[in-house]
């Protein structure tokens, strides 16, 4: 635990330092959200009915930004052997990594909801309600986007790759996300959607368990 | 005693072969010099012997972990390694970057702000390790040397990109490895300072073609 608690300080203080998730992501996923309502039209039902479908396409934008830009952490050769020759468990790395993001993604993630109130029209008691479904979504995110970055990291064309790879996998937690903040507007059934998040969340932890050291030597 | 034993190990990027057939064996507190041109190997080597790379085929085993086995994670945390590219995180300064990789390793961090000093850094520990030159990045790598206090050392073109302070540096520093019992290996294409005694491992191609005391 000590590790992983390690792992992640050192990617949210590299993280405080170049402000890339403040002065880059936020402002990306803040306009991309704009954009969305801009292209719904002003009628605010509509807005409010497309609202969770949108904040989680845009959250996933924000999740690839972000996935990408901690998989180049240790993208250089010199800092990868550095790093390498440190030793430091693979699990350790792949769930400090993965806490890290889902910090970033969270703080952005709340910024983001708030947004979908403001420009949306989503009720402010759904967006709260919503609020630990969307931590659960941003869980299983990140220990996925760890995972697919450390895969997409090991190509010349990381950038273009991680899309290709992250997107098809990001798809069920879009769906059960969407679903859910959905249902709470509506106040239709969430439970099912909600263990498929905490189902997918599951899964994904004990792949990177078991995988990501494999990754981390190919 | 026996620090690092190779037996016919290859190691080989797809069907291209990075080393052929390597036997080797290095002794404890001796310095080794590997030369060759370009592609010889010689960094492959020293990776191998880190634990950075796997063998296709052959055995080996250095300060007692098996290479060919998952062991090799465990040997790295054992060995101090000095390339010729950037280390560790740019963001960070070299004490962030130094403090990291203590406390994730067990070494002792009240060493690091003697090493920094030891290798000229004390003014510039609080920096960001991107703002530095070349030749200071890697002093940093050194100062990590001294904090961890390897039982073996590779070094890779250890005076490349440094200044004749910087070389007289890595020279002392040799002689302090040696003098404390530690192995040391390090590649080069010249000469080296005149005050260090090494036992030459020549390559070419992927093979070693001569290794004399």
């Amino acid at each position: 635990m000590r590790l992983v608690l390690l792992v992640a300080q050192k990617d949210l203080l590299i993280e405080r330092r170049s402000r890339v998730l403040l002065w880059q992501v936020a402002p990306f996923g803040l306009m991309t959200l704009v954009l969305c309502g801009l292209a719904v039209g002003p009628n605010a039902s509509t807005q409010a009915k497309l609202a969770p479908g949108l904040f989680y396409i845009v959250m996933t934008l924000v999740a690839l930004l972000v996935i990408n830009r901690t998989s180049q952490l240790e993208s250089s050769r010199g800092t990868a052997t550095s790093v390498q020759i440190l030793g430091i468990d693979p699990g350790a790395v792949f769930l400090g990594k993965g806490l890290a993001m889902f910090i970033q993604l969270s703080i952005v993630g709340t910024a983001l909801l708030a947004g979908t109130t403001v420009l949306l029209h989503v009720p402010l008691h759904a967006a709260i309600l919503t609020l630990p479904v969307l931590l659960l979504a941003t869980a299983t995110l990140s220990l996925a986007g760890v995972l697919y970055g450390r895969i997409a990291a090991s190509s010349a064309n990381a950038g273009t790759l991680l899309p290709a790879l992250a997107l098809p996998a990001f798809a069920p937690v879009l769906i059960a996300g969407e679903r859910a903040f959905s249902s709470l507007i509506t106040s239709g059934p969430l439970a099912r959607w909600v263990w498929l998040l905490g189902v997918a969340l599951g899964a994904y932890a004990c792949v990177g368990l078991l995988l990501y050291g494999a990754l981390e030597e190919s | 005693m026996t620090v690092a034993s190779l037996c016919d190990v290859v190691v080989a990027t797809g069907s291209f072969p990075l080393l052929s057939g390597v036997n080797l064996t290095l002794e404890s507190g001796m310095t080794y010099l590997i030369t060759g041109p370009n592609g010889a190997g010689k960094t492959s080597l020293l990776r191998l012997l880190a634990g950075l790379e796997v063998p296709s085929r052959g055995s080996g085993a250095v300060l007692g972990f098996d290479i060919c086995s998952a062991e090799r994670r465990e040997l790295r945390r054992h060995v101090g390694w000095l390339g010729h590219e950037t280390s560790f995180y740019p963001d960070l300064s070299p004490t962030e970057n130094l403090l990291f990789a203590a406390r994730t390793t067990g070494a002792d961090a009240d060493f690091i702000p003697s090493a920094l000093e030891r290798v000229g850094l004390a003014h510039r520990a609080k920096v960001p390790l991107k703002s530095l030159s070349a030749g200071q990045q890697r002093r940093v790598s050194l100062a990590w040397l001294l904090v961890r206090r390897p039982q073996l050392w590779l070094l890779d073109e250890p005076f490349a990109s440094l200044d004749d302070e910087g070389r007289d540096l890595i020279s002392q520093l040799i002689a302090a490895a040696q003098s404390s019992g530690a192995t040391v290996v390090l590649t080069s294409h010249g000469a080296l300072p005149a005050k260090t005694n090494a036992s030459s491992i020549v390559m070419v191609g992927g093979r070693i073609v001569e290794s004399a005391s």
